[in-house]
């Protein structure tokens, strides 16, 4: 569905990857893994289109994304969650699920999608006509799912949904993310929290300071040595 | 005094107040959604007053047809200087911006000077707005009875497009965040010509209903009220369209009220009033009276 291929991209010289290449299969969910500064981010965001790369592809379904701007990859059926969840403060829970469907005109279906975001976080029903800004990190961060759901993307990407939560709301967090899965969105996911990703997705990727040194299933990484050690503390199972 | 003529001050007040205001938005607005302050807003506002007088005088096409174009040209140039003086600077630093928007009031200004002379010209004035109407005790110029009221129309529109309209929505959205707007699909460039167009069709509206209250036109006629009308904004809050209209009404009452009951000496201190609330505004509540409080983002 999206391959990576070789990609190059630097700010200001210092080069944050430094030629990656990875593949995200339809129906799957990938992580990537990972450290501060590794280069997961900038890979999100090269994707988007909101950074140019030096050199390398970006291929989606067989078609060029580098040549594509940011507004049109929702279309495309991209949707992403940005890191630190970005909802709209000034905008009610309404209308920034509303804007996630910005490019949609198809008012029925939204309708529908709308009720499903709403069942699958009951909490944002509640507070459908406060301002985003007044919610608290969770509830924004299930906003920001919410919201990119309401574009129906094929795939969706999520930069790290579970920073700064407390250790149930990511529970929950995780558990929206399978369900979402099994609706038939492919998701990439990015995470810190390794253990957590690990344990949902078919394939991983570990990157290190712009590398991508490992790939491998869910569970074989969780079984390997250098991760454990590296990323989920020797003792975790 | 009497109650009566307080209440005649109070309508002109008002009537000055509402095109402060219209034009007070256009800064707002702009400010709002690319955090600039567009100094050549009110060189766009002296255009306008200009297309109208060459389209009614020049041309003989009558006012009810030349008004609506002239609103539609202003909106053009707007969004043209736009493209040409700001859009290009978009990822520059602020300064870089700031300086072109000033560059751009000169050049306008200027070239209004080289065009159209620097001689006063006299706006037409169609006979619907002249004449006077009576209201109770309160003898009112027309004009300055429809002033409020047109400004009111215009005021509820602007506000329903921007709360209750996808495009409203679209501009809210990337005031606050242009890149997460762009993920969303939102045409960020599209959005931002659109605020300009917005801005500078009400200043036109301010121009023209200016012109027929003030009807003398020259090049630099856009430099006081251009001034007055970003004070009016600072001191409601810029960035808030409701506290641009607030700033507008205080700053047009404010100084009517001022001239009718101060001593006769002090009458020519009107335009420092603008000023001095300023001052007073920015020291005790810099960020305006309906601002927000400003939050880096991290």
């Amino acid at each position: 569905m999206l391959k990576i291929d070789n990609l190059v991209v630097a700010y200001g010289g210092i080069e944050a990857l430094k030629g990656i290449s990875m593949e995200v299969e339809e129906g799957k969910i990938i992580t990537l893994v990972g450290a501060n500064g590794a280069g997961k981010s900038t890979t999100l965001r090269a994707i988007m289109g909101l950074v140019k790369p030096v050199s390398g592809a970006i291929t989606y379904k067989g078609s060029n994304l580098l040549a594509e701007k940011t507004q049109n990859m929702v279309r495309n059926g991209i949707a992403l969650v940005p890191e630190g969840r970005r909802v709209f403060p000034n905008l009610t829970v309404l209308e920034n699920l509303k804007i996630g469907a910005f490019c949609r005109n198809d008012e029925k279906n939204i309708k529908e999608d709308l009720e499903w975001v709403y069942h699958l976080f009951p909490r944002l029903k509640e507070r459908t006509w406060q301002l985003a800004g007044t919610l608290s990190g969770g509830e924004q961060q299930m906003l920001a799912v919410g919201r990119a759901l309401m574009s129906r993307p094929k795939l969706l990407m999520m930069d790290e949904p579970s920073l700064g939560l407390a250790p149930l709301v990511v529970k929950e967090i995780f558990n929206i993310i399978k369900e979402i899965h099994k609706q038939g969105v492919t998701i990439l996911l990015i995470e810190q929290n390794a253990n957590a990703a690990l344990h949902i997705a078919d394939i991983g990727y570990v990157m290190e300071t712009g590398r991508i040194s490992l790939k491998g299933t869910g569970h074989e990484l969780l079984a390997n040595q250098e991760v454990k050690e590296a990323y989920l503390g020797k003792k975790a199972k | 005094m009497s109650f009566d003529i307080f209440l005649q001050h109070l309508t002109n007040g008002i009537s000055l107040g509402s095109l402060y205001a219209l034009i007070a938005i256009g800064y707002t607005m702009v400010y709002g959604i690319l955090r600039l302050i567009n100094f050549a807003h009110g060189d766009i506002f002296m255009m306008a007053t200009y297309f109208a007088f060459y389209g009614v005088i020049t041309f003989g096409v009558p006012w009810y047809i030349v008004f609506p174009i002239v609103i539609l040209l202003t909106a053009s140039l707007g969004m043209t200087l736009e493209v040409a003086a700001y859009r290009p600077l978009r990822n520059a630093p602020k300064i870089s911006i700031m300086i072109s928007a000033i560059g751009a009031s000169f050049l306008l200004e200027n070239l209004a000077i080289v065009i159209f002379g620097g001689v006063n010209k006299a706006f037409p004035t169609p006979e619907v707005f002249t004449g006077v109407v009576q209201l109770g005790p309160v003898s009112l110029q027309k004009l300055t009875f429809y002033i409020p009221i047109i400004t009111v129309i215009f005021l509820v529109a602007l506000l329903y497009l921007i709360n209750h309209t996808k495009t409203g929505m679209a501009m809210r959205a990337v005031s606050k965040d242009h890149e997460t707007a762009g993920v969303m699909g939102i045409d960020v460039n599209k959005t931002i010509s659109i605020t300009f167009g917005i801005g500078s069709a009400l200043a036109a509206i301010g121009a023209l209903m200016w012109g027929l209250k003030f009807p003398q036109i020259y090049p630099l006629m856009g430099v006081m009220p251009g001034l007055k009308c970003f004070i009016a904004a600072v001191i409601g809050g810029i960035g808030n369209i409701k506290g641009a209209v607030l700033g507008g009404f205080i700053l047009g009452v404010g100084e009517i009220m001022l001239v009718a009951f101060l001593p006769s000496d002090y009458t020519g201190y009107r335009d420092a009033f603008a000023f001095i609330l300023l001052i007073v505004v920015l020291l005790f509540r810099p960020t305006g009276i309906m601002g927000e409080k400003i939050s880096e983002k991290v």
